[in-house]
């Protein structure tokens, strides 16, 4: 523990430097644009301005912090364009929609936007708190979960998300069943045979996950936006200045807290990230909340619990980065590659040997989560104030962004058929009163999933027992099971409670 | 600035009257076939800073991602076959696309190899506390049982990750379609699957393990080059010299499409030819965690289309074409 705080107030010493201090702003700041931006976000904000920090000449603890920050800064403006335009920022944003939009479009945009900061930052400092104490000891189990616990992981987040069925369970499953077998789309991991790709070599790889982002998400609602506008029936909102007050975060309190456990842990595991940690903490909350029917419709849990777990997972991918060399999303994976191109070697031997790197960098976080809030708190008016910007206007320019976001990462004009593709079968879905998060669901679990079970069974040769044969993935299967009988079984209760309190109630 | 650097350089050329390169390659451009951070944008930036000084300031890199550099071969066999400004980034994994037809129609007779950046090698590695403190102890097990060991890297079957347990396996004859092999997404969570002890053997890259080296959590057991690797790497066996007839070194390199003149491809091999001798070269291959392999020209395409010719014989024998 006392390596730990003489660690820390090294790093804090490095942190603190002016220079250092100006870039963890600049980056902060450079990453909340970046993550608001639809399209770009952390992983491609990092890869793109990887050069440039290099090509500056910076010492490599200040290179490093000016990633990190643009890292941490993009998880953060991830849900400006989810809370505002229905527009997932980046990946892990996706859950931010579902209660974000809506509440902007019931005037509390400024509330969200608030809301959500601070979330965010409860989240994120959580988890830089949790990665100082705990780092090694964490990374250590977290690399302990093999392919037949992922399976499990996947199915209690498939548990969890049953939640989300909607009004229409056929629909939810065949949304499902459609990210499903867009996630197929590519060459087969374990036979290494191509799968749905038509003789398309665009598509050999598989679809990436940020084109059916963009384009079932973004492309469908301009679409939609375009068509009400087109019949008149399309409503300006107001300008409003909502902000969110201590009652409110009484309210939310101890669903940010779970929001970021749940984050944290997903995103210690390599090959989990902000999108599934964010789904499974809003399919909890949605699970273990008392009265769930305003979920969907503008409930500040719903916004909370995503948005403080996808924050809290950006710190959780740095843990087994740092503390074994093993990046635990892609964003870290940059970052460890940053790291090996100033001849830094990440892993344990890293905080005996570059201590000004590994510390200073944890230091930064921590100032880095302050800074967002900073930033971000006087700037919800501004944001907010977009929402007023006349229809005709914004939506070219979302389309504009989109594309230039799109072609900017990929680089491929293959991708931007791809996204106005599937924005006209987005909105036909919208049309034909389909949810669209199940969708993207489907494809980011639904991909894990089958990679993880076919690893699995190559480990055991087939013997399905694998399955169950470690204490994480019992755990798991039974921590699916109570997720989805105890809100029944409690909803049972409380009826059958109601019903013998008014038992003469006239029918 | 660049009309000064400009200048200078015509007026050095011809008080020496060396030819000069540079000036004569309008905009060079360097085409990573995948999107940013990964192995061939390492590539390109080796030729983009390696190269400054042959080219009188830094060339573009730009990114065409898209079905692991099919989409690149295309467009350099469809409209830009003639293109005198551009390289294209390629690996052995590319060579292995082209021998087991993943690019389809496009094979290693339609683009021009034009010069390496480096090299790295296979390798095959355990955790510190395995059974198999050598490659014998580990080749003794599987030879009784191909499936009793789980493998895993971090490629499919039938990429050059899985090949490089393939090739091990076919050096004892035994058929490769019998092994465990764990597919994983990536080198790194491979790692962590050797790590977690999901897998038991990871069949991965020596540059990759110069920054776990020294950590004592992993062991390499061979390396799947043709000859001892210089430091940190010197102490380590290949598995040639312990009798296994597998080598897999892992080229990096640039091709040109099929129909650029003669002159602009030789001005081409110029360039790299002149970048090779220098120490800057050297520190920047080393610094990228590749070793040194500095051939160009016709030699070097003669040297990739033998390499495809002979991938395409271990893919038939291990039953990826028929």
């Amino acid at each position: 523990m006392d390596a730990v705080f003489s660690g820390l107030a090294s790093g804090f010493a490095v942190a603190l430097d002016p220079f250092n201090l100006f870039l963890v702003l600049a980056g902060c700041f450079a990453g909340t644009l970046i993550g608001a931006l639809p399209g770009i976000g952390p992983i491609n904000g990092v890869a793109i301005l990887l050069p440039i920090a290099y090509g500056l000449g910076f010492k490599p603890e200040s290179a490093i912090i000016l990633l990190a920050g643009i890292y941490y800064g993009a998880e953060y403006g991830g849900r400006i364009s989810s809370i505002l335009l229905n527009v997932p920022g980046d990946a892990g944003a996706v859950m931010t929609t579902l209660d974000g939009n809506p509440m902007a479009r019931n005037g509390e945009a400024g509330k969200a936007l608030s809301l959500s900061a601070v979330a965010s930052f409860i989240g994120g400092t959580f988890s830089v708190i949790l990665m100082s104490f705990f780092g090694p000891a964490l990374a250590s189990y977290a690399i302990t979960f093999s392919p037949s616990d992922y399976v499990a992981l996947m199915v209690f987040a498939f548990a969890s998300l049953a939640s989300l069925v909607g009004s229409n369970p056929v629909k939810t499953l065949l949304a499902a069943v459609i990210g499903l077998m867009l996630a197929s789309i590519g060459i087969d991991a374990n036979t290494g045979v191509a799968r749905f790709t038509f003789g398309i070599p665009d598509i050999l790889a598989g679809i990436d996950f940020l084109v059916v982002v963009i384009g079932l998400f973004g492309m469908a609602e301009l679409i939609h936006l375009v068509e009400q506008q087109a019949a008149g029936t399309l409503k300006t909102l107001k300008i409003d200045k909502s902000f969110v007050t201590m009652k409110d975060l009484a309210f939310v309190k101890w669903t940010i807290l779970r929001g970021s456990i749940i984050g944290f842990f997903i995103g210690i595991l390599p090959g989990t990230g902000a999108s599934v940690a964010s789904a499974v903490a809003y399919g909890t909350e949605k699970r273990a909340a008392r009265d769930a029917s305003r979920f969907g419709e503008g409930d500040m849990r719903g916004l909370a619990a995503p948005e403080a777990a996808n924050n809290a997972s950006a710190g959780g991918a740095m843990v087994p980065m740092l503390t074994l060399g093993i990046p635990g999303s892609g964003t870290t994976a940059i970052l460890l590659g940053a790291l090996l191109l100033f001849n830094v070697t990440p892993g344990p031997l890293m905080f005996s040997q570059r201590p000004e790197i590994a510390w200073g960098l944890i230091a930064s976080m921590y100032i880095g989560n302050i800074a967002l809030l900073i930033i971000n708190l006087p700037l919800v008016g501004l944001f907010a104030r977009m929402l007023t910007i006349p229809q005709q206007f914004l939506t070219p320019l979302i389309a504009v962004l989109a594309f230039v976001g799109v072609y900017s990462v990929v680089s491929n004009p293959h991708d931007l058929y791809m996204i106005t593709a599937l924005g006209v079968f987005g909105w036909f879905l919208r049309k034909l009163q389909f949810s669209l998060a199940p969708v993207i669901l489907g494809f980011v679990l639904g991909g894990l999933f089958e990679d993880n079970l076919r690893r699995a069974l190559s480990i055991s040769a087939g013997d399905w027992t694998i399955l169950v044969s470690s204490f994480n993935s019992i755990a798991l299967y039974l921590m699916a099971f109570l997720v989805v009988v105890v809100p029944i079984a409690l909803s049972r209760r409380r009826r059958r409670l109601d019903e013998a309190e008014s038992p003469k109630a006239p029918a | 600035m660049r009309l000064l650097n400009i200048a200078s350089a015509l007026l050095l050329a011809g008080v020496v009257s060396a030819p000069a390169l540079a000036q004569e390659i309008d905009r060079p451009e360097c085409v990573a076939p995948a999107k940013p951070g990964g192995g061939f944008d390492l590539t390109c930036r080796i030729a983009q800073q390696g190269l400054e000084k042959q080219l009188n300031g830094p060339m573009e890199v730009t990114f065409m991602p898209g079905g692991i550099g099919a989409v690149a071969i295309n467009l350099f066999n469809t409209t830009r076959t003639d293109d005198p400004n551009a390289i294209v980034a390629f690996s052995s994994g590319s060579l292995l696309n082209m021998a087991t037809g993943k690019y389809g129609q496009w094979g290693a007779n339609d683009v021009r190899f034009l010069a390496t950046a480096g090299t790295d090698y296979g390798a095959v590695i355990v955790r510190d506390d395995s059974p198999y403190k050598t490659l014998d102890d580990l080749m003794k097990v599987v030879e009784k049982d191909p499936g009793s060991v789980v493998m895993g890297a971090g490629g499919s079957v039938g990429s050059q990750d899985w090949m490089k347990a393939a090739i091990l396996l076919k050096s004892k004859e035994l058929d490769p379609r019998k092994m465990r092999y764990v597919a994983f997404d990536g080198g790194g969570e491979a790692i962590a699957g050797l790590l977690g002890g999901s897998i038991q053997v990871y069949l991965g890259d020596v540059g990759e393990m110069v920054s776990h080296l020294g950590t004592g959590e992993m062991r390499i057991l061979a390396t799947l080059s043709g000859e001892r690797l210089p430091e940190p790497f010197a102490d380590i066996p290949t598995a040639k010299e312990l009798g296994y007839d597998a080598e897999w070194p892992i080229v990096r390199g640039y091709y040109m499409g099929k129909d650029v003149p003669d002159e602009a491809y030789n001005k081409w091999v110029d360039v790299f030819k002149a970048a090779y001798g220098t120490d800057e070269w050297a520190k920047l291959v080393k610094d990228k965690g590749l070793l040194p392999m500095d051939l160009s020209g016709k030699e070097m395409d003669a040297d990739m289309k033998k390499r495809v010719e002979r991938m395409t014989g271990i893919a038939k024998d291990a039953g990826l074409i028929q």
